[in-house]
This record gives structure tokens, sequence and C-alpha cells, in this order.
């Protein structure tokens, strides 16, 4: 017997029709994750379209990540000092600064500008080429694809993270000592006394890089897969630029959360 | 034809079934292609001629039946093991294909850098050789997006023949080209498969050039094929055969007169 589309069970039918297809892409992921680390062993190592990844995705990257990494530095200095100045803790500004960027900030943030700027960018550029048959060029020239075009900008993504990430940091950090030291008039040792002795290298900056590195495995495989699957035309391309943002942001913020309670215990 | 050409098939299909999302593309379909000659894949636009050649190369596969190039029958074939004959292939895609980051002269060095041990100078002799025979002597420093149509082609074509493959797949060649410019392709071909003996598979709905340059038509019809020569074809009584052959000449008739009524200052460049 045939369901009406309007019946009662329909939206229960779409909800599973929808998680059926959400774990299936899952599984196509996965497998493309299979295919990246397979090409990463695969002679020849292709050290040159790494480095110009690295320079891409990275330094390209460096004015945006050290701009808003000192806003928001900035930006924290003001708020946190406006809070902490009510209980005469302000003070301990640098190690709010400290703690706040180093723990979540940092890492989130930088993944979200960089997936912003960068992963769409690599979805876009992989999403042409295979509109305008570039893969498939390189398939019947017997070129992997994914050893030559997809795994150096992966590998590039996940390298560039943690390293963004750490620049975003001391940005901040500079922004906010020009705030809290230089405006509000923090005690300028008392600003990095307090950040040195609350910020230990095994639970925070260990957890940091952690984050940021796996942050970048997720925005690099999202935008090549996005990429990589994106319909031969304009608008599967712009499609896949899209949804390149919105799913490695989402990602991120999930991943972050589980990270955060799995560090913590 | 080179001499010798055409007694063997280099490519066979056998009941081969294609479709997509629910659409037949091709049924039972069965085909062979002579070593040496020049097979013309002829139909109307949507008919499967770019999906045949496509299925030569293994970048789609059939859900049913054979498909047998140069010995192999690639249908049973990871892709891993594709590339293998993939080696044996060169393919012209319809929007030329080129590496947009490279400029000409990289293009056509790829495949060698890729899988010879030839030197930086040897490679750049047979390079700037590949360019000449193609008429693109003065374009090698220039990126894919900064050439025409024409130019397009004709590097996309010397690319696919860098590697001396013995089987040439070129898809809609003359799509897109000035009349003066089709039979410049045209002549480019039929040279290639005269001087290397090339076995080439040409899709095209360009019905005159397939007429002057086909050893064998093969013309595509709801998902199946007619297959003969041009003489065949033409003698055919099959009224779409007819029709199809006819209204295409015609067009093109059209076109070409158009051309040759040109100021001659104002015909196309190449």
């Amino acid at each position: 017997m045939q369901q009406s589309e309007t019946g009662p069970l329909e939206p229960l039918r779409r909800l599973g029709a929808w998680s059926v297809g959400f774990v299936e892409e899952l599984g196509r992921i996965a497998l493309f994750a299979v295919q990246i680390l397979r090409a990463m062993f695969t002679r020849p190592i292709r050290i040159r379209p790494f480095v110009d990844e690295l320079y891409n995705l990275g330094v390209l990257s460096l004015v945006i990540i050290c701009v808003c990494g000192g806003a928001v530095g900035m930006v924290l200095a003001l708020q946190g000092y406006n809070t902490l100045v009510r209980f005469g803790a302000e003070e301990s500004l640098g190690a709010v600064l400290g703690l706040s960027l180093i723990r979540e900030l940092g890492p989130v943030l930088t993944a979200l500008l960089t997936i912003g700027r960068a992963g769409s960018a690599t979805a876009a550029e992989i999403g042409a080429m295979v509109r305008t048959e570039q893969l498939d060029g390189l398939r019947m020239m017997s070129i992997n694809p994914v050893h030559l075009v997809v795994t150096p900008k992966a590998l590039a993504m996940t390298a560039v993270m943690p390293l963004l990430a750490a620049l975003f940091i001391v940005s901040g950090l500079f922004g906010g000592y020009a705030v809290g030291v230089g405006h509000k008039g923090v005690d300028p040792g008392s600003y990095w006394t307090s950040l040195e002795s609350n910020v230990t290298f095994a639970d925070d900056i260990v957890g940091s890089f952690i984050k940021a590195s796996v942050f970048g495995v997720i925005a690099g495989l999202v935008s090549t897969y996005r990429g990589y699957t994106c319909a031969p035309t304009a608008s599967g391309v712009s499609a896949a630029t899209t949804s390149t943002v919105v799913v490695s942001s989402v990602a991120v913020l999930v991943a972050d959360y589980f990270i955060t309670a799995l560090w913590g215990s | 034809m080179t001499p010798g050409a055409g007694s063997a098939a280099h490519v066979e299909f056998a009941d081969v079934c294609l479709s997509f999302g629910g659409r037949s593309v091709l049924r039972d379909f069965s085909c062979s292609f002579p070593r040496g000659a020049i097979s013309v894949i002829l139909g109307g636009s949507g008919s499967g001629k770019t999906t045949l050649l496509r299925l030569i190369g293994g970048l789609v596969r059939p859900q049913s039946g054979r498909i047998s190039v140069a010995g192999d029958d690639i249908c049973k074939l990871r892709e891993a093991d594709l590339y293998a004959v993939r080696d044996k292939l060169g393919m012209m895609f319809q929007g030329g294909a080129l590496l947009d980051s490279l400029t000409v002269f990289d293009n056509l060095a790829f495949p060698l850098r890729e899988h010879t041990e030839k030197s930086e100078s040897e490679v750049a002799t047979a390079v700037r050789r590949q360019l000449a025979a193609v008429g693109l002597a003065d374009a090698e420093r220039l990126l894919p997006g900064q050439l025409s149509g024409g130019m397009t082609k004709r590097a996309a074509l010397a690319r696919a023949l860098m590697l001396n493959p013995e089987i040439l797949l070129c898809d809609e060649p003359f799509s897109g080209l000035d009349p003066i410019s089709v039979k410049r392709i045209e002549g480019l071909l039929c040279r290639i498969n005269t001087q290397l003996g090339v076995t080439m598979l040409v899709s095209s709905h360009h019905v005159s050039s397939t007429m002057r340059m086909a050893d064998q038509i093969v013309l595509l019809y709801d998902g199946t094929a007619v297959t003969g020569t041009a003489t065949e074809l033409r003698a055919s009584s099959d009224p779409w055969i007819r029709e199809f052959l006819d209204e295409g000449e015609q067009d093109e008739r059209i076109t070409d007169e158009g051309v040759e009524t040109l100021d001659p200052e104002r015909r196309p460049i190449l």
C-alpha cells in the first residue's frame, strides 16, 4: 500500500531518509579520507604542490589572522577588564586572556576564519577543475587526481591550522596587552606574570595544538571532498563552496565540544 | 586509414547497457572499432557520443556488458588498474581540459615529466616539436584562458599525443569552431592517423567532416547504433539516417558558404 505524501508518518519518513543519507555521506567522506591517507605514502611524494599550498593557505592568511587575533584580544581585554575590576582582580587580565585565547578562541576562531577564506577557495578551485574536466584529464594521463591535487591541499590545511592558531593567540595577547596595559593601566609585569603562572604547557598549549590540528583535518577533508564531488556545473561549484563553509564550521564547533570534554576529563 | 589497418578490433563493445538516473543511454550496445582506422561516432545531442568515449577511458562504468580496450576487459578492472590501460590512450576533451594554472608549454610537458625520465632539454624539444606540428609554436607561454577555441583544441590534441598513444579519443573536436578551424583540425587528425597509425575514435555531430575523414561511422540513435562507411550510410534507406545526414550537411554547407563570401580581411582568425 502506497503511503500518502501528506500522511502522518511523512515527517518520520523524511527524517529516516535524511538520517540514512547522512550516514552514507559520512561513509563516503571516510573512504575519501582513506584515499588521501593512501596517497600520502604513494610515490612520487609531491613536495612542491604541498609547499605551494602551504603558501596559499597559510601565508596568504597571515594578515587576516593577525588582524582578527589582535582585534579579538583587544575586545577581550576591554570586556575582561570591565568585569575583573569590580572584584579588584584586574591584575589577572593576562591569565583571563591567555586561557580564553589558548583554550578556545584561538583554535576555534582561527579555524572559522581559515575555513571562510581558504576552505571555500579550495572547494571552489577543485570544483572548477571538476567542471572543466581537468581532473578527468589527469585520470586519462594515468595520474591520480587525489594524489596530485587533493592530498597536498588537505595536508597543507592540517599543517597550517596549528601555526595560524598560534599566531592568532600571540596577536590576541599583544592586542590585549595594548588595551589592558596601554589603555587601562594594568601593570605590564602582572599581565605577563598572571599569564605565565596560569597557562600550563601540558594542559593548555598541547590541548590547543590538538584542537587546531583536528580542526585542520576537518577543514582540509571537508573542503577537498566537497570540491571533488561537486556537480560539474556552475551551481554545483557554488553549492560546494557554500556547503564547505557551513559543514566545516558546524563540524569544528561540534568537535570543539567533544575535544574539550575529553581533554578536560 | 593507415595501410594494414582495419583488420582487427582495437576497441570492442559487447552488449553494453548504461543508464543515468533512470534514462537509458545505451541498450545492449555492441560495436567494434578497427585498429589504425578513424572511427567517427555520430549522433545528435544527448545520444551518448561523449559517453562512449568516457566508457572507453574508464571514466564511466556500464551497468552490464564488456568493453575491450587493446585486449583488456576494462569493466573488470579496478580504478588503480585502469591507469595501465590509459597509458595506451590519449584523450582530447571537448573543452580542452588543460590545467589552467600551467602555460601551454607546461601542459604539454606535464605527461612527459610525470611518466618519462627525459631531461628538461629533451622535454622542451619534444614539446616544441609538437607545438609546431599543431601550429602553436608562438603560444607556449600563454595560459589556457588566453587561448581561442581553435587554439585550445589544438593544444589539447597536442597534449593527448605527447606519450604516443595507440588509441586517440577525440570528444567533439569541431564543436564551437568556425569552418576554417574545423578543416584545420580535420586535416591535423587525418595527418596524425596517416603518419603515426594511431587508432582514432572521434565523437562529433559535424556531418561533413565525418563524411570526409571517417573510415567507419557509428551513428547513435536511441541507445543503439548503425555502423557503416560514409558511402553505405548515404545509401541507406532508413528515413531517419537520411534526414540526419542531409540536414547536417545542409546546415554546414550554409555556414561554409557564408564564410566564403566574407571579405577576406574579415574572416575569422584562428
